[in-house]
């Protein structure tokens, strides 16, 4: 095994960022391949872990931990647990997946591959640190690469098409850093005594110190931090960045926008508010409002899409509908809820990620995604017709293919719960099962069926390069909704203690007041 | 017929002050300007020895006369010093042009 | 030993569906032999099941074998496959009608430019569709349910350069999708109430009391909801009849003799979850449906028009017979109506092949010496579906109506006579569709001479299915096995504490018989009272079925559309998920990120005008200062004239003003 395989994987992308910053920009091939090729091993790495990944422990694994800056406190504390890690293997896969659909690329080839390189290696440093101040700077690392990458390489809109992505984030990362600061100073560290960042320290409520200890306080930091990454989800009504950023941003940003960004905002809430403060998460205004608000993604999300004329739009909002459900499976407490809801969040990640290549792929032929402008799609293009179903089907939660399991689990795991009452607010949500069946078909009709629009009778069927990104991703679609244990055997321990401990936390509203 | 008295000494110096300093303030030419100067002088010299006289016993009056006259003397030796200077300069004694001062 | 049998019946459709699906078109003659001796292997090896199954000759044979799918915390989700009679019937049927309709479906589609992916979509349907009747538990049985529904989308949709095709498929789907969220709800309420999906032990929880009440009633109501759906119940029937749109072969397959007796099958295997409350319910949706589709299947001219809403009509039977109690019957008929209804599919099929794709039966007539075939088998079809004694249908559908006088007689209820008559009048519309069909058909004088000619008996991949399933409609309603294997179940069977026998079983056997006789004797007269109007309409010609619709024109544009089904729900729940879907999408667009860019817009004014206060005013204030202080600077300088007497001058000037100053303060 590799040692320090999560530094590893964290920095791959930057050496390679340096080595496409050193080359000259005219060689346009070298870039690309280098990109690939670092992206590659990112994704051979990923699979190490994931075959060394100990299923039984709930503790952090491949962990490493330096200090940093020592008069702060700071440490550089990385390590993976079953919740990471599916988010590990997904971010992996779609960077190299995005790089080989970032192949025609045609302006400004270096600096382009150099951001995303960068953009990756935010990534994955976010699900890797275990350091607040860690997870901060990478959370910001992030974010101005994807700033420049909508900005520069996007659609018409472009401009206000980042700085809207960019100020909603930073808004976000604003009140985050404001609980972060909350946290630091009212957070004992076990053994010095002193403030911290760690936040494994941070989840166990006896460090909680100073006004922690006041309920108010703790509501007000769930909030910010509630806030700060129902931004990234997005929740409504903070979602209106994302379908400018994700139409007016070129297809492999897209692709990692849908399917890595906007996990992100639930891993956080995983990673850090709901250990941290599960008596505010527990807190029933809170509680339930979070829930009506997932209730409202699903539901509002799907209607939004059924309104939608562009192609990469309607797919955006069926984003929104779809982490309503990671939301609702979230809410409910069990097991069965959460491990569906980040089997969600993985499976989103696929799906989602399929169908914006999908659309790319006719993006790039028609120069348009006017829904309409398509039609009879299906007898010029067979094998894109075969996939695209696949994508739509699994959208719209077929069985036996990923999003079904993952969406029935968030369900029943909601409507099970024994901790809340969310019966009603379930229900409603599976109204959206019916509403994006319907978008979805009326989609697939409209864009395929029918007689075939006389102006694409020589539109070209998928290329090589097309299918290299589209296949893999059909094959997980597959694969998981036939045998979801593959990922669920990660997470599943890790999941379970993460439901048990802020099951068992002690109410601060009973207990402390 | 009335003697002279102490106010007689102060009206002549108050007079050759007044010419004095009439000179200094009118007069175009540097070198008038020093003789009213001297004027002046002269009529501080005046007061006095007419005070010395008049008020006290002691010669201190004509004591500081004697000074003021040899700094006089010094001061004009440097004052006309100047004025060649400045007559080298301009070629002219004119202190109205002689303005560079100004701000 | 019997479940690796069932596994490989489930899987050798799928295999080929995969194989079919990417090297289809490589394959010779583009691979139709593969699916098709695959669904023959399947037929044979539900023969040994069946055999096996049935050799056992008991009522309460189970086996079950079944694996741990997912573990999560306490929750397990085993899937597994349970084999009883019941399972073994219906394997036989779906092997059956699906082989016979793959061999049918290579003379039919012959020359179709997607042949070879027909042959995929029937395979991956007969997959679905063995996998269906085969699991274990809901959560299996709802993931089979979409397959087959995704199939059935697929088929129906199988010419999608037709738009009504694709809408069709898309609507069937989507009503389907509606049936299957109640479903989806109730496995919701099953699940967290008994942590199990399994049917047996969800019924032993039931029996333990665990589920009961009017939230069993509920549970019991929402999983039927899955059944309107599938099975085409009222009020969700609208999406069967559009169906049609799809290849014929298909309509007899999925759209009339399995997919669609999904629903019943699905209240059948989990009878016992059904309260009495539940079960008036299940009675009343079957039989309206069962009366609302016969009524329009009077009027329809379109032959699989007809034949879609006979096949709502005998559905709603089955799903009305379950309600009352008459388990057995409703299978019965299940099973029989699968032989005959895929036979008059089929035959159709052969007819409209013959016609080269005409359904109307005003273009046809006096086909029966063209088609002898054809219209020999039709024939001993309709006389089933008419309910003609000695035919399968007879049997299967005197049972149901036994059963509903039974019920009546039973409990005394109106609601449930009220059902019976229903009932029995609908048998005899039944009679009178089915043969108006026939003699339009086949009968009276041709009406498109052009087509007439051309009109030629089918190939023997078509006859011999239409023969084959002849002969089943004949025999397959004699013989008291089925009665006696496909035993109503009762709850007691799933308590724990062992089985106790349902003592109520001997007592009503003597009432039995009564309604029995009686049912028998009206059901023989409906049908032929049917058949009769039916020769007097359209046989002989004695009334006119024109003067009579336009008599009562009415009536019949209220029946000619279908009682107007579609249209209310054009108008109200597609037209209003739009309307709401628009409005939504306005309202996000226009008003909440109308807002975020309003706050972007203040924002910006906000920024605007500060900037501007900070130009004018605190930096004016600051270039103000500097401004005055530069305005006393440059008077002042005025003073330093360089010139020595206006110094001494000033200084004068100063030295008189202080002076007069001290003057005037002293």
């Amino acid at each position: 095994m590799i040692p320090n395989i999560l530094s590893v994987i964290v920095f791959l992308p930057v050496v390679g960022m340096l080595i496409v910053l050193l080359l000259p920009k005219e060689k346009k091939t070298a870039i690309k391949m280098v990109s690939a090729v670092f992206t590659g091993l990112q994704v051979i790495i990923a699979w190490q872990i994931y075959v060394n990944f100990d299923t039984n422990t709930t503790s952090m694994q491949f962990v490493e931990q330096v200090k940093w800056i020592e008069s702060f406190n700071i440490w550089y504390f990385v390590g993976i647990d079953g919740l990471s890690v599916s988010m590990v293997l997904l971010t992996a896969l779609l960077s190299f997946i995005a790089i080989v659909a970032s192949w025609n690329i045609d302006r400004a080839e270096k600096a382009y591959f150099a951001l995303f390189l960068l953009l990756d290696a935010g990534m994955m440093g976010v699900f890797v640190a275990l350091d607040f101040f860690l997870f901060y700077i990478f959370w910001e690392v992030m974010l101005l690469p994807m700033y420049f990458l909508i900005g520069i390489w996007g659609g018409p809109r472009r401009e206000y098409a980042a700085i809207k992505f960019f100020l909603y984030t930073l808004l976000g990362s604003v009140l985050m850093l404001l609980a972060l600061l909350v946290l630091y100073f009212n957070v004992k560290d076990p053994v010095t005594g002193g403030h911290t960042f760690n936040m494994l320290h941070m989840m166990d409520q006896a460090n909680h110190a100073g006004i922690l200890k006041q309920f108010n306080i703790r509501l007000l930091v769930y909030a910010a931090l509630f806030i700060g990454f129902a931004i990234k989800v997005p929740i409504f009504p903070f979602h209106t960045w994302l379908p400018d950023a994700h139409v007016e941003a070129p297809t492999p940003i897209s692709v990692i926008l849908a399917g890595v960004l906007l996990k992100m905002g639930t891993y956080g809430m995983l990673r850090i508010s709901f250990p941290i403060l599960p008596d505010a998460m527990k807190w029933e205004p809170f509680l339930y409002g979070f829930v009506i608000l997932a209730v409202i993604n699903i539901v509002y999300g799907s209607l939004c899409a059924m309104a939608q004329t562009d192609l990469k739009k309607l797919v955006a909002y069926s984003s929104i509908g779809h982490m309503g459900v990671v939301l609702l499976g979230m809410a409910g407490l069990t097991s069965l809820g959460m491990n569906g809801a980040v089997l969600q969040m993985f499976n989103h990640g696929i799906v989602s990620g399929m169908l914006f290549l999908l659309v790319g792929v006719i993006y790039d032929r028609a120069h348009h995604r006017e829904i309409s402008g398509f039609g009879g799609l299906a007898s010029q293009m067979p094998i894109y017709t075969g996939i695209a179903s696949l994508a739509f089907f699994a959208n719209l939660g077929l069985p036996g293919l990923n999003n079904f399991i993952s969406e029935a689990f968030s369900f029943l795991g909601a409507f099970g719960s024994e901790a809340f009452n969310l019966k009603v607010y379930t229900i409603i949500g599976t109204l959206g099962i019916i509403l994006t069946a319907g978008y979805m078909l009326w989609t697939l009709q409209r864009v395929f069926f029918g007689p075939l629009n006389p102006k694409y009778v020589n539109m070209p069927e998928v290329n090589t390069r097309e299918l290299i990104t589209l296949v893999p991703l059909g094959i997980l679609v597959i694969v998981l909704g036939v045998y979801p244990n593959l990922l669920l055997n990660l997470m599943e321990v890790s999941l379970n203690n993460l439901v048990q401990t802020v099951l068992n936390a002690p109410s601060f509203l009973l207990g402390m007041q | 017929m009335m003697a002279v008295g102490l106010n007689h000494f102060l009206v002549l110096s108050a007079l050759l002050f007044v010419l004095g300093l009439l000179a200094v303030l009118t007069k175009k030419n540097a070198v008038t300007v020093l003789m009213g100067i001297e004027l002046i002088l002269n009529a501080a010299n005046i007061n006095f020895i007419a005070f010395s006289r008049y008020a006290d016993t002691d010669l201190d009056g004509q004591l500081f006369a004697l000074f003021v006259i040899i700094t006089a003397a010094a001061g004009a030796a440097v004052a006309l010093a100047i004025v060649l200077n400045i007559y080298k300069q301009m070629r002219s004694v004119n202190l109205d042009e002689a303005d560079t001062l100004a701000g | 030993m019997i479940v690796d049998y069932v596994i490989w019946i489930v899987l050798l459709p799928l295999i080929s569906f995969a194989i079919q699906i990417f090297f289809g078109k490589r394959l010779p003659r583009q691979g139709d032999w593969l699916p098709t001796s695959v669904m023959f292997i399947d037929l044979l090896l539900s023969l040994i099941v069946a055999g096996k199954v049935f050799s056992a000759y008991d009522p309460e044979f189970r086996i079950t074998r079944s694996f741990e799918w997912v573990v999560l915390g306490t929750t397990t989700i085993k899937f597994g496959i349970l084999i009883d009679n019941l399972t073994a019937v219906m394997l036989f049927i779906v092997t059956l009608v699906s082989s016979l309709v793959h061999l049918f479906s290579i003379g039919y589609m012959h020359g179709d430019p997607r042949y070879s992916r027909y042959f995929a979509y029937l395979s991956l349907f007969s997959f679905s569709m063995l996998g269906l009747i085969s699991v274990d538990n809901f959560l299996g049985i709802y993931m089979f349910w979409e397959l087959v529904g995704v199939s059935s989308y697929l088929l129906i949709g199988f010419w999608f350069e037709k738009h009504s095709a694709s809408n069709a498929a898309k609507k069937a789907f989507l009503v389907n999708r509606v049936g299957d969220v109640g479903m989806f709800i109730g496995i919701l309420l099953i699940f967290a109430i008994t942590h199990t999906f399994n049917f047996s032990e969800v019924f032993g929880k039931i029996a333990a009391g665990e589920l009961s009440g009017a939230l069993l009633t509920t549970a019991g109501i929402l999983i039927f909801c899955g059944a309107v759906g599938k099975s085409a119940q009222f009020p969700l029937h609208v999406w069967l009849p559009d169906a049609m749109e799809g290849p014929t072969p298909v309509s007899a397959l999925i759209h009339a003799a399995t997919m669609v007796a999904a629903g019943v099958y699905l209240v059948g295997r989990t009878f016992v979850l059904y309260s009495e409350h539940a079960l008036l319910v299940i009675a009343g949706i079957g039989t309206i449906t069962a009366f609302i589709a016969a009524t329009i299947a009077v009027v329809q001219m379109d032959i699989k028009k007809v034949l879609a809403y006979s096949t709502i009509s005998q559905l709603g039977y089955m799903i009305a017979a379950l309600g009352v109690g008459g388990y057995n019957a409703g299978l019965f008929h299940l099973m029989t109506h699968a032989f005959f209804k895929a036979l008059l599919f089929l035959g159709a099929g052969s007819v409209i092949h013959a016609m080269h794709h005409e359904q109307d039966m005003r273009q046809m007539g006096g086909l029966r010496h063209k088609l002898p075939v054809t219209f020999a088998t039709f024939l001993i079809a309709t006389m089933a579906i008419s309910g003609v004694p000695g035919l399968a249908g007879f049997f299967s559908k005197d049972a149901i109506l036994a059963a509903s006088l039974e019920k009546a007689m039973e409990t005394g209820m109106l609601y449930h006579y009220t059902i019976f008559a229903i009932l029995i009048f609908t048998a005899g519309l039944t009679a009178f569709y089915m043969f108006r069909a026939l003699f339009l058909t086949f009968y009276g004088t041709p009406r498109n001479k052009e087509k007439f000619d051309h009109a030629h008996e089918s190939p023997g991949t078509m006859t011999i299915p239409l023969v084959a399933l002849a002969v089943f409609t004949v025999i397959g309603g004699y013989g008291k096995w089925f009665e006696e294997l496909v035993r109503k179940p009762n709850l007691q069977m799933f308590a724990e504490s062992g089985a106790v026998q349902d003592a109520t079983h001997a007592a009503t056997e003597a009432a039995a018989h009564g309604a029995h006789t009686i049912a028998m004797v009206l059901s023989i007269a409906f049908a032929f009272g049917g058949i009769a109007v039916a020769m007097l309409y359209y046989y002989w010609n004695k009334y006119s079925a024109e003067a009579v619709s336009k008599k009562f024109a009415g009536i019949y544009n209220f029946l000619w559309n279908k009682w107007y089904f579609d249209e209310l729900y054009q108008a109200t729940a597609v037209r209003g998920t739009l309307l709401l879907s628009k409005a939504m999408g306005w309202f996000d667009l226009n008003v909440i990120d109308g807002l975020v860019n309003n706050t972007a817009r203040l924002t910006t004014l906000i920024s605007f005008g500060s900037g501007t206060t900070d130009n004018r005013i605190v930096d004016g204030l600051v270039n103000w200062v500097a401004r005055i202080i530069g305005w006393f600077g440059a008077t002042l300088r005025e003073i330093q004239t360089g010139r020595v007497q206006a110094y001494i001058l000033m200084a004068l000037g100063a030295f008189i003003l202080l002076y007069v100053i001290q003057l005037a303060m002293v």
